[in-house]
């Protein structure tokens, strides 16, 4: 994303420079921008009747009191973590993948479907195939973009964007056409439970799909940094001319990138919808893990335990968000409103890890 | 044609320095009205300043301006503007989803309203007395090139400028479109406008121009009527300088390695950037490609380091056909590239042990993964045999220019290439660092390679190559022996006058 924050730079003598942090000061950011969204958000807390610093407990640090809340942030984090890996992939690449949502609801919809069709195999043979199928579903999804993108340059961020809609669209008319439910709900049949991926820990509802993503974290590592492919991909995102001019095959990595993103989205949503949903339902259209996995790969610092890291952050204060709500009985929004504070501060002070702001 | 009447334009004693460069030293330049005037000179040698000074995009350091005899200070484009001066640049500023008198009038109007029809009428008005073609209402997108040049001289009119500036205006336009804009500069001289007139062609300024000054190195070498002077002459004041060409060892020189045959390049609108380009160079040769800036030079580079693809022709390495093989299929077949602009050559953002292999990444691969040790084995021996002031972990970006060409120079000539493609090679680079790069490539050319080496450095050239190449749009007009490469004939060559070259 190199190119975004460069536009930041000389607006009335003020100036990023390009230079990365002492080590303390990493270490410090994420509490200085968590202190930041805390100053910022007090008012509004105090203004609904509440202590901020209360609410701040709530958010951040209950959550993680119990054991069934602790195991809760994983079930948040699995779905972020998926896709968070999946827009990694590509921007790792500079391919700004913004079609992970799309590629997700392609996984969701091939695992919906499947999930209920295979009813009665065994699930060792079922799970698999089910799991593939999502993986081929995004890859699918993400191919029309792709190749318009290495063989005619036309820009992924529009068209990537513009098929989420075309999917979400889609799956909700399949939702309240074919697919609906006898009783009128716009929602497919439960899938078995001999067909979902298995709990972890009863009674949590924390399922198998964890360990997929921390499967996928610890693999994408080694593949963007110890292998050929992952550093002739790192290479073209980080200076595209140079990197054809070594010679690199930028069509074919970038191609093999985009559709890769695309696979870990869809398997991301079949994942979530043999672990935690069972079913797809216009509920889970709602749930924009895909966009949140952009968030995810950017506070990640687009590195695959940055990504893992930040999916736990992230599923923390979601789950925290909903906590505070409840125990201080203030509105929703306002959790909402804390939340995207936090990670709106959180994204400014990683800027700072990399660049210095000089005035004149 | 001569109006020996007040000079459109004085710049009396101009001096501007870039740090401690002197871009502009003491440079008187008188513009008669009625007149077109030539600025004449190698890059680098100060037209472009010396224009950039007159329409207030820079200050000079030292010295004054007149206009018709009043001295003026120009801040800004919109003083000089405002005073009657006009320029057009190489790169138009035209918008190209508006009209042509959308175009035109676009920061003029102070008002809210905009009187579109009478801004179209006076348009017409003026295009017709200067007999300039043009719809005023056609989109700018759908204009040819030479067409949008137009638009930009109207624009230039519009805002009732007596002195017109056109920086290389010929660079952009075919022959026919130059023919045109010939024949409309006559035009607007006889109307009473006076042209500065930025040029390294030397036919353009003698069949079209009145007066010519020649700048060279930041000074004027001669100001003089174009009747009183001949092509020869001002190719000799425009490059002239000391130049003694150094002995060099005597090398036998080997086979032909690089062929070239009838090498094409054109643009998407059919302009040719190469022409029919035939070229040989033989193991243990360093053949040297003259010419001023954007004359195919980079083109032939870049079509011969696998960057764009030929229209038509060929060339061989060692007898296998390379042309418009890939980048990665030309390092394998031992040619190694040195790219004109360094940073293309590195990943900047990458180490440099990582820089040091990405362009030989299978040698460090077993079976898709890295081989961490061989990476940085490479590094550490390449750092110390081309003695880069580095660490293998030092992010490429960070390191000096002259150190990232070592990177280059290092991951390419440890290889051994048969061929070297040196473009710009020491470009920007202080003496020292120069020096190494002229060692490497002598050292080169000792162990048999065959060197193409591209450079705006006439020194350069003269001083590294057995043979001198010399190209103008697109095409070789002259290959020669470096002891036959005398400044005169250099200079008639960079200046498209072949024949005259061959008598010279």
């Amino acid at each position: 994303m190199a190119n975004l924050t460069l536009g930041l730079k000389n607006v009335r003598g003020l100036r990023f420079e390009r230079l990365p942090a002492p080590f303390w000061v990493r270490v410090a950011i994420p509490f200085i921008a968590i202190l930041l969204a805390f100053l910022l958000t007090s008012v509004l807390v105090l203004m609904a009747g509440a202590n901020p610093l209360e609410a701040f407990y709530y958010l951040l640090i209950e959550p993680l009191t119990t054991r069934v809340g602790a195991l809760e942030v994983l079930v948040k984090a699995t779905p972020l973590i998926l896709t968070g890996l999946a827009v990694l992939v590509a921007f790792a690449g500079g391919y700004f993948n913004i079609g992970a949502e799309g590629q997700f609801y392609a996984g969701a919809v091939a695992a919906a479907w499947l999930g209920v069709a295979f009813k009665g195999l065994p699930p060792l043979v079922a799970i698999p195939i089910i799991l593939l199928a999502g993986f081929l579903a995004g890859a699918l999804w993400a191919l029309g973009p792709a190749l318009l993108k290495v063989y005619f340059a036309v820009d992924e961020v529009v068209t990537t964007l513009l098929l989420n809609s075309v999917m979400v669209l889609g799956v909700s008319g399949l939702l309240t056409g074919p697919w609906q439910d006898p009783g009128g709900w716009a929602r497919t049949p439960l899938i078995s439970d001999a067909l979902r991926l298995p709990r972890l820990a009863p009674p949590s509802r924390l399922r198998a799909g964890i360990i997929i993503g921390v499967v996928l974290m610890v693999a994408l590592w080694f593949i963007l940094n110890r292998t050929a492919f992952g550093l002739k991909l790192r290479a073209i995102g980080l200076g595209p001319k140079a990197a054809r001019f070594m010679g690199i095959h930028v069509t074919r990595t970038l191609l093999t990138a985009a559709l890769v993103s695309g696979a870990i989205a869809g398997l991301a949503g079949a994942a979530e919808i043999l672990g935690l949903q069972g079913r797809l339902s216009s509920q889970t259209l709602e749930l924009g893990y895909g966009y949140s996995g952009i968030v995810v790969a950017m506070l990640g610092g687009l590195t695959a335990f940055g990504v893992g890291a930040a999916a736990l952050f992230i599923a923390l204060v979601e789950n925290g968000a909903l906590s505070l709500s409840q125990a201080l009985g203030v509105p929703q929004y306002l959790g909402d409103v804390v939340q995207a504070t936090i990670l709106l501060t959180m994204l400014a002070s990683l800027l700072l890890t990399n660049y210095r702001l000089r005035w004149r | 044609m001569n109006h020996p009447g007040l000079p459109a334009v004085e710049m009396r004693n101009i001096t501007k320095r870039f740090g401690s460069l002197i871009a502009n030293d003491g440079i008187n330049f008188t513009l008669a009205e009625g007149q077109i005037h030539a600025l004449l000179g190698e890059n680098g040698a100060g037209k472009s300043t010396l224009s950039k000074i007159l329409y207030g995009l820079y200050q000079p350091d030292e010295g004054e301006i007149r206009i018709r005899n009043q001295p003026v200070h120009l801040a800004s484009p919109a003083d000089a503007i405002a005073i009657g001066i006009g320029m057009v640049t190489q790169h138009f500023s035209l918008v190209p989803t508006f009209t042509v008198a959308e175009n035109i009038i676009l920061g003029l109007n102070n008002g809210l309203s905009l009187d579109r029809r009478q801004a179209t009428a006076r348009i017409g008005e003026i295009a017709a007395r200067y007999g300039l073609r043009i719809d005023p209402s056609a989109l700018v997108r759908s204009l040819a090139v030479g067409e949008q040049q137009r638009v930009e001289i109207l624009k230039a009119l519009y805002r009732n400028c007596r002195v017109l500036i056109l920086d290389e205006p010929t660079a952009v336009l075919t022959p026919q479109e130059s023919g045109a804009l010939f024949a409309e500069l006559k035009t607007l001289v006889r109307q009473g406008l006076s042209v500065i007139f930025i040029s390294h062609k030397l036919e353009e300024v003698i069949d079209h121009c009145d007066m010519v000054t020649v700048l060279r190195d930041g000074r004027v070498v001669a100001t003089e009527p174009v009747s009183g002077t001949s092509a020869a002459l001002l190719a000799r004041q425009m490059v002239g300088r000391d130049m003694n060409t150094p002995s060099r060892e005597p090398n036998a020189r080997g086979e032909p390695v690089l062929c070239v045959e009838n090498l094409s390049l054109k643009d998407k609108r059919g302009v040719m950037l190469l022409q029919n380009v035939n070229l040989t160079i033989h193991a243990g040769e360093i053949v040297g490609v003259a010419g001023v800036a954007g004359n195919g030079q980079r083109e032939l580079s870049e079509v011969l380091s696998g960057l764009q693809r030929a229209s038509s022709g060929r060339f061989t390495v060692n007898d296998t056909d390379l042309t418009n093989a890939d980048a990665a299929r030309m390092a394998r077949s031992g040619v190694g590239r040195i790219p004109e602009d360094r940073l293309q050559g590195i990943v900047g953002y990458l180490s440099v042990a990582l820089n040091l292999a990405l362009e030989y990444l299978d040698d460090y691969t077993h079976f898709g993964t890295l081989d961490q040790r061989a990476i940085q084995d490479n590094a550490e021996k390449l750092i110390a045999q081309y003695q880069i002031k580095a660490l293998p972990g030092d992010q490429a970006r960070r390191l000096s220019g002259g150190n990232i060409q070592k990177i280059i120079l290092a991951r390419t000539l440890s290889r051994n290439p048969v061929l070297i493609l040196a473009a710009q090679p020491t470009r920007g680079l202080d003496v020292g660092a120069t020096e190494y790069v002229h060692d490497r490539l002598r050292e080169q050319r000792q162990r048999g390679a065959a060197i193409l080496l591209v450079s705006e450095d006439l020194d350069e050239i003269l001083k590294l190559s057995d043979r001198v190449v010399v190209m103008h749009a697109g095409q070789i007009m002259g290959d020669l022996p470096v002891e036959q490469a005398t400044i005169e004939r250099l200079g008639l060559l960079m200046g498209g006058l072949k024949e005259e070259a061959a008598h010279g």
